[in-house]
């Protein structure tokens, strides 16, 4: 599997999918879940990550809303929070070579 | 077409209730995930990136109109109106939801379709010639013995939790186009000095992190006994086979690492074991009913000319290449195979929406006595069509993007879901298929150049065939970043090869110009009558070499 993070990586959101229909989702400041990763907590730092991740795996079981719980690195830029692997860009916005789905609509040149 | 009985209605039925409660359950929070993966995954839903995965089962890869119109309303009402057939003949929707796949069960189970056995480890659906029935110097219809094999393999107690996945497929003509022997068991239809029919049996081939070429333990199973002698195969790999090693747990490393010789003395030796105590033999009258559900259609009487469509041909140069092409030889006078295009130039290898389904389901039933077949490269197949009507199936499929004139070319490519879809993915697949299709999308180029097969996978699992591509590319991951991978020379027929890797990776700014190399490095060298793969085996890799790393 490609990562997801890089090791050392300072600035991660943690992600997983919807159980209903697995979309994916960033697990956000109150404690939902958020199909943007605009809405996502960041934790910048090694704790900071580690508590974030714990956070989202307290809600992984017995809730079972979600799955595959995990950290992944993102960017701030102007354009907002961007995963920074082309396999957590993918996840947030859709594959490259349907440009018509999933959430990449709504990411003008996220894929450039 | 073989049509379900009692019992196949009934398993179908009773499975789909079954995971309809399994389903609530999970989504009421009476399963955990950890619970559900292996039920979920035994009716063929994965979890991709962006949702979930349902792989529908298409035995043998025939299908008839009526189904496919099915697959068509099925992806347009639970998915995003399109599906993507695969290399095990089977079709795949990319975004069904958890809570709608009992209502898809339903809706498949209505017209005789599951996905059940389409993942675990367990013996998936058996694949076959996608000419089957129509192709000249066949020995018999494979489906016949690939329908026997699923009854047979279907919840086989014994066989539902192997080493690892299981993939058998099944050629009845000397040259090969299922791809025997890079399968777990590929099945020959032979003929013996007397005239009887029997099977020669290969086992141990397999794609994956390391590909093997499989090796003939079987020299000539009787008909009565193939059943017999599989349960051999799978008991001696069922038993020896590694456990302890996801990446060794397949037949292939067991045959490789005790010899093809040692794999033949245990499979007789158990099927010596077998014979003595009660060995599962098929009854001529099984066979026999079986045998009518293949019978050939009701094939007229024809001239095998069709001047008409000649004249056609001289008129219109893109008709005149769709012929050359995607139309092939069948063993009825008078009568065509002809092959389906799911490559259209820059577009999703064996993308096909609900609209194009539909169409193909039109046509079949119109020309083709409502038939439609998927070959493992990706494309469709009507087995049996009226050369003088030929025209009209070409206007036909045109309309609907459906007759790209590519089949076998360097734009008629094999290529994984890779990094767009699928979660276990290194790189992207499609795109790079993409922009080589558009690179040689000249269709004389494409002539000039031959048969050449292209097969890119995504990552070392290589659903995209890339080890048997005459080129090959795999994706790779470095610190994030996507790298592809050539091979040169392999091979999915009855000379079946793995490719050899040329040298360091490319990246994905550098791949489509490394193929233009290989290329043209190819057409510079070649000798008349050969395609890349007879260069490639005169010459080598070096002249190839040369050119691709002069730059280094």
């Amino acid at each position: 599997m490609a990562q997801h993070s890089r090791k050392g990586a300072q600035v991660q959101a943690v992600t997983a999918n919807r159980l209903t229909d697995g979309v994916v989702v960033y697990l956000t400041p109150q404690n939902g879940w958020s199909p943007s990763l605009q809405d996502a907590e960041i934790a910048e730092g090694k704790e900071a990550a580690e508590a974030l991740l714990a956070r989202g795996q307290t809600f992984f079981e017995p809730g079972n809303f979600v799955l595959d719980v995990y950290l992944f690195e993102v960017e701030r830029t102007e354009a907002g929070i961007r995963a920074a692997s082309v396999r957590e860009t993918i996840r947030q916005a859709g594959p490259t070579v349907r440009v018509d789905l999933g959430k990449q609509a709504e990411l003008e040149g996220v894929h450039a | 077409m073989y049509r379900y009985d009692e019992f196949d209605l009934k398993l179908v039925n009773e499975r789909v209730a079954q995971f309809r409660g399994q389903v609530a359950r999970r989504l009421a929070g009476e399963l955990s995930e950890d619970e559900f993966k292996p039920l979920r995954l035994m009716n063929g839903v994965y979890l991709q990136l962006h949702a979930y995965m349902l792989r529908i089962a298409i035995p043998y890869g025939t299908l008839s109109s009526r189904q496919v119109r099915k697959l068509a309303h099925i992806a347009r009402v639970y998915d995003k109106g399109y599906g993507h057939f695969t290399t095990r003949q089977n079709l795949q929707l990319n975004w069904p939801a958890l809570k709608d796949i009992p209502a898809v069960l339903d809706e498949l189970a209505s017209v005789e379709m599951h996905c059940i056995q389409t993942s675990g480890n367990c013996i998936r659906n058996t694949t076959s010639d996608h000419y089957a029935g129509s192709a000249p110097g066949e020995l018999e219809d494979p489906r016949v013995v690939c329908e026997i094999i699923r009854q047979w393999s279907t919840f086989h107690p014994e066989f539902s939790f192997l080493p690892r996945k299981f993939k058998i497929a099944v050629s009845a003509t000397e040259h090969d186009r299922a791809a025997i022997r890079v399968h777990d068991i590929g099945v020959q239809v032979v003929k013996n000095a007397t005239g009887e029919l029997g099977y020669e049996v290969w086992v141990g081939g397999g794609l994956g992190r390391t590909p093997i070429i499989g090796k003939k333990v079987g020299d000539f199973v009787p008909r009565a006994d193939l059943l017999s002698y599989l349960e051999a195969v799978l008991r001696v790999y069922n038993m020896s086979g590694r456990r302890d090693y996801l990446y060794k747990s397949g037949i292939t490393f067991l045959v490789h690492e005790i010899g093809a010789e040692e794999m033949k003395r245990l499979v007789e030796e158990e099927f010596e074991e077998i014979r003595k105590t009660g060995a599962l033999q098929l009854p001529q009258e099984e066979v026999d009913r079986i045998q009518k559900y293949f019978a050939p259609p009701a094939y007229e009487t024809l001239s095998d000319a069709a001047p008409e469509i000649d004249a056609l041909a001289a008129k219109e140069k893109n008709f005149a290449d769709w012929l050359k092409t995607n139309v092939a030889q069948h063993k009825v006078p008078g009568y065509a195979i002809v092959n389906i295009s799911l490559k259209p130039i820059g577009k999703t290898p064996g993308d096909c929406s609900s609209e194009q389904m539909e169409a193909v389901a039109d046509i079949a039933e119109k020309f083709a006595f409502s038939e439609v077949r998927v070959a493992h490269e990706q494309n469709l197949t009507l087995a049996n069509v009226r050369k003088k009507d030929l025209y009209e199936v070409w206007k036909a499929l045109d309309a609907s993007e459906l007759a790209t004139p590519n089949v076998g070319l360097i734009t008629d490519q094999i290529a994984c879901p890779g990094l767009d879809y699928c979660n276990l993915a290194n790189a992207r697949s499609i795109p790079i298929a993409q922009r080589i299709s558009e690179r040689f999308k000249d269709v004389d180029l494409q002539q000039k150049i031959g048969r050449l097969h292209i097969n890119t996978s995504g990552c070392i699992n290589a659903c995209g065939h890339h080890h048997v591509g005459h080129i090959g590319i795999l994706g790779v991951d470095k610190k994030g970043v996507e790298y592809y991978q050539v091979t040169l020379g392999g091979a999915a027929d009855e000379t079946a090869a793995v490719g050899e890797i040329v040298g360091p990776a490319f990246t994905e700014g550098e791949i489509v110009d490394a193929v233009d190399t290989i290329v043209k490095t190819y057409l510079d060298i070649r000798k008349d009558g050969e395609i890349l793969l007879d260069t490639y085996r005169r010459v080598g890799l070096q002249p190839f070499k040369e050119k691709l790393y002069a730059a280094h």
